[in-house]
């Protein structure tokens, strides 16, 4: 990374690990979401430079809502124990055991069930006070405004009037019994700086990213995948599809792209030339609009 | 940059990015820098064509504002519904708090810190402005250089933005008259040199036809200066002070077993290099720096804005808050401060209130002990009779912190120079502050008669307090020696030297000077006890039934309960 002609990586990575250690100084029990996506990989990494030599001093917490890639869920696992990291996987499972599924609830009620609820639940039950997630600030408008610390109430919840100021490096933790902050150290990171780092690092990643033949079926505009166990619906025929994933999430509600890069700098090139955001093929923001900012009050990352 | 790039971004954006990753071109560097503007000039606009014509917009996004039917401008889109972010603010029309957008050419990655410009403008630009390193202010052509505008070139000199670039905007509707682009030139660059602002540049601009902003256009040939988006692309980055004296405060402290202790933190000035003398701040302790650690491997050098860490050729106390410094160019200290402060809460802040100051790694307490004025941010005259202050005031203000605070000033070195107020009971951040100097005690402020108890407190940082050490005289000295270099008040007080009745009188002595007071006791005197911790008060009165044998686990074991005494309990951040 050090010899990198691209410097403004080298100054994100320096803030990025500047924020992580300074959070881990200040909280009494930080926790990692670790979402298994490009983005969790790069701040996986910022968290090894960060610590080094020492090992990343807090466990990674996965939220499993058991509709993930199998992919995902066997990259997690090996990549955990490669790196020697804790790795807590969390579901819940109250709400999987009474049937929660995309296609009876519906995406918006399926998420505040499986991640929303899942999520405050397993913070609260391991006393994390800080958690970090990889959001980043370009990937959706109301995320444009999101603080590095972003403060939670006791109950989880995001009250944007309530945040405060940030200025300088001068980041301020404190907080009551009971409140959180969720600490973004890839705020300031955009989508084409990640594959930028990821190539520059050699940073693995799930193989969904790239391209291949893949058993897939069109459903609402979307290619889902069925060759990831997502059952198919009546009257639905599935075919191969080249295409990959741009943004990793649950299987039913992830759709590829048609996509020949199977290499990250063929990744770089396909996202510098077409010009449509991440999230597009995210089912979950296009529900209504402004669903983001709805389930971010509500506590989503 | 060839021009051939900036008047077709189109095409040739994506081919020299990609290139750029597989052969050594030019750095890409990073610039951050802040936008500020009225209501109605226009900077959504602005912002929105910065990004629509860098191509950082996407087409799905593209679709969305066309899908929403809004179009409050005579272009074919709305670039300003690119940028107005949460659903509550598109509702009423306006932004509030401070947005950052993101976009990159070949040269650089930008950081935009987009803050409003209705009421909460003062809050919201220092904000945005704290982290930037240049600001674009945008200027209605067809109105002039507003108070608005002058609130932000003088807010842009009181942040320390070396690069302040007027745009002046809506020229289309000036009929692209270099008459009324002159006005405003002039005006601006007076009103910069008043406030000493090294840098500027004035472009004119039509943010809705996209004149100047990436593009040149056709319409002011008269104007030969560059587009607002090549000026931005070559600002230099003057916030590196990698030949400045070595400023690294200590962040946190890795030690992945007892052989290795590693400091790690960001450098906010000069270079460290392996072999260089360092002293330790506020213990005075002098080393050397033996290594730069970094996962890829060790550094011979780690220039300012590097995130590293670094061990010593000598084993000395050493912890987070803590500053190394160049020992031939050392920092100011002090406990007296003169600091601009813009206050960001709508919580009142009167003199005579203490909150927690922090300052790079280092939290303590502080008092705002006077208002010596106020800014006038109309007339930008001060205002003397200030007794309170309230969300977007900015005052000259001296303030007292309970330990010795080393600082650059704020001018000089952002990091070494900024602090933030946090109040103590809602923990909300209440004002933003900006070291000038340290200061002696001011006549004015100076109070009459027998110094009482309370100022001492005051001054010291901490109340009187004793450690009753039954025949553990190893640990008299080592505890004193940590006591001073924490810059507390602390003496120790042994029976060897005092009969029991004696050594009562010295005590009540030492606790009216507010001194941290460390008895050595043998078993001979452990009687007075009781009356030793009336004089104290028990909640000040430390003696552990129990003390591990080894020195350091001993000494460790009795600093946290007298910072749990000298602080409060419950903050263990605060020095």
């Amino acid at each position: 990374m050090q010899n990198s002609h691209l410097q403004h990586l080298r100054q994100l990575e320096a803030e990025s690990i500047f924020i992580l250690r300074e959070a881990v100084a200040e909280f009494a029990q930080p926790v990692m979401l670790y979402s298994i996506g490009k983005d969790s990989s790069v701040m996986l990494r910022l968290a090894q430079k960060a610590f080094y030599p020492g090992k990343i001093p807090f466990p990674l917490l996965h939220i499993d809502t058991s509709y993930k890639f199998p992919e995902m869920i066997q990259f997690r696992d090996d990549y955990a124990r490669a790196i020697g990291a804790e790795l807590i996987v969390h579901s819940n499972r109250q709400a999987l055991e009474e049937g929660a599924n995309p296609y009876a609830l519906g995406t918006q009620r399926c998420c505040g069930l499986l991640k929303t609820r899942a999520l405050l639940n397993a913070l609260a039950e391991g006393g994390f006070d800080a958690a970090f997630g990889g959001a980043r600030r370009d990937e959706e408008k109301s995320r444009a405004k999101e603080r590095v610390y972003s403060f939670r109430d006791a109950s989880g919840q995001w009250e944007p009037r309530n945040q405060r100021p940030e200025l300088w490096e001068l980041y301020n933790g404190r907080h009551h019994q009971g409140e959180s902050i969720r600490v973004f150290p890839l705020s300031n990171w955009t989508e084409l700086d990640i594959w930028l780092y990821i190539e520059a690092e050699k940073i693995p990643i799930v193989p969904l990213y790239f391209a291949q033949e893949r058993e897939a079926v069109e459903r609402g505009g979307q290619i889902i995948l069925t060759s990831s166990g997502v059952r198919m619906l009546p009257g639905e025929k599935a075919r191969k599809v080249r295409c990959r994933m741009r943004s990793l999430g649950c299987a039913p509600c992830s759709g590829a792209i048609r996509s020949d890069a199977d290499t990250v700098p063929l990744i770089i090139e396909e996202m510098i030339a077409f010009r449509r955001s991440e999230r597009e093929n995210r089912v979950i923001d296009h529900d209504e609009e402004g669903s983001m900012e709805t389930k971010k009050r509500e506590g989503y990352f | 940059m060839s021009t051939a790039i900036v008047n077709s971004p189109a095409t040739a954006l994506p081919l020299v990015m990609t290139v750029q990753l597989h052969t050594a071109t030019p750095e890409k560097s990073l610039l951050r820098f802040t936008t500020a503007g009225s209501v109605d000039d226009g900077k959504s606009t602005l912002i929105g064509r910065l990004l629509y014509d860098s191509k950082a917009i996407y087409e799905d996004q593209i679709t969305a504002v066309q899908k929403s039917g809004i179009n409050r401008s005579s272009a074919p889109i709305d670039l300003s519904l690119f940028t107005d972010g949460l659903r509550a603010e598109r509702e009423q029309g306006i932004t509030i708090d401070v947005a950052y957008r993101y976009f990159s050419t070949p040269r650089r990655k930008f950081i935009i810190a987009d803050t409003p410009g209705h009421e909460q403008y003062t809050r919201n630009m220092v904000t945005g402005a704290s982290t930037a390193n240049a600001a674009v202010i945008l200027i209605d052509a067809t109105k002039g250089l507003l108070s608005q505008s002058r609130r932000h070139i003088y807010l842009s000199a009181l942040l320390g933005i070396d690069h302040v670039i007027a745009a002046v905007n809506k020229m289309d509707l000036a009929g692209y008259d270099q008459n009324v682009f002159q006005r405003v030139e002039q005006e601006f660059q007076a009103f910069c040199r008043q406030f000493g602002i090294r840098n500027t540049c004035v472009i004119p601009v039509s943010a809705l036809q996209g004149e100047n902003v990436v593009e040149h256009g056709e319409q002011m040939q008269w104007y030969d200066g560059p587009t607002l988006l090549e000026l931005l692309e070559n600002i230099p980055d003057t916030n590196a002070h990698h030949s400045a004296a070595l400023r690294f405060p200590v962040q946190y402290v890795i030690r992945p077993d007892a052989a290795f202790r590693g400091f790690a933190g960001r450098v906010c000035a000069g270079t460290l290099r392996p072999g260089a003398a360092v002293v330790a701040l506020p213990s005075g302790v002098k080393s050397r720096i033996k290594s730069i650690i970094s996962y890829d491997g060790e550094l011979d050098s780690a220039g300012t804005g590097r995130s590293i860490t670094i061990t010593l050729e000598d084993e000395i106390d050493l912890g987070r808050g803590d500053l190394l410094a160049c020992p031939d160019s050392m920092p100011q200290v002090g406990t007296r401060l003169q600091a601009n402060l813009v206050w960001l809460h709508s919580d009142q802040m009167r003199p005579g209130k203490t909150f927690l100051l922090k300052h790079t790694g280092r939290t303590m307490r502080a008092t705002v002990s006077s208002i010596q004025h106020c800014i006038d941010i109309n007339s930008f005259s001060t205002v003397n009779a200030a007794t309170t202050l309230r969300m977007n005031d900015i005052a000259s203000v001296i303030l007292e912190t309970t330990q010795p605070l080393y600082f650059d000033p704020y001018q000089q070195n952002r990091t070494m120079g900024s602090f933030i107020l946090i109040d103590p009971m809602h923990n909300a951040t209440v004002a933003a502050g900006m070291i000038v100097t340290t200061t002696g005690p001011s006549s004015s402020s100076r109070s009459h008669g027998e110094v009482q108890l309370r100022e001492r407190i005051l001054r010291n940082g901490h109340p009187p307090a004793a450690v009753w050490l039954v025949d553990r005289p190893d640990l008299a000295a080592a505890l004193e020696r940590e006591i001073f270099a924490r810059g507390w008040h602390g003496q120790i007080l042994s029976d060897a030297e005092f009969d029991p009745h004696q050594l009562k009188a010295v005590a009540r002595a030492f606790r009216n000077s507010g001194a941290i007071t460390v008895l050595t006791i043998s078993a001979g005197t452990y009687g007075i006890r009781h009356e030793i911790e009336t004089i104290f008060g028990s909640e000040h009165f430390i003696a552990l039934s129990s003390l591990p044998e080894k020195q350091c686990d001993a000494l460790a074991v009795l600093l946290r309960h007298l910072q749990a005494v000298t602080g409060d309990a419950n903050e263990n951040q605060v020095d």
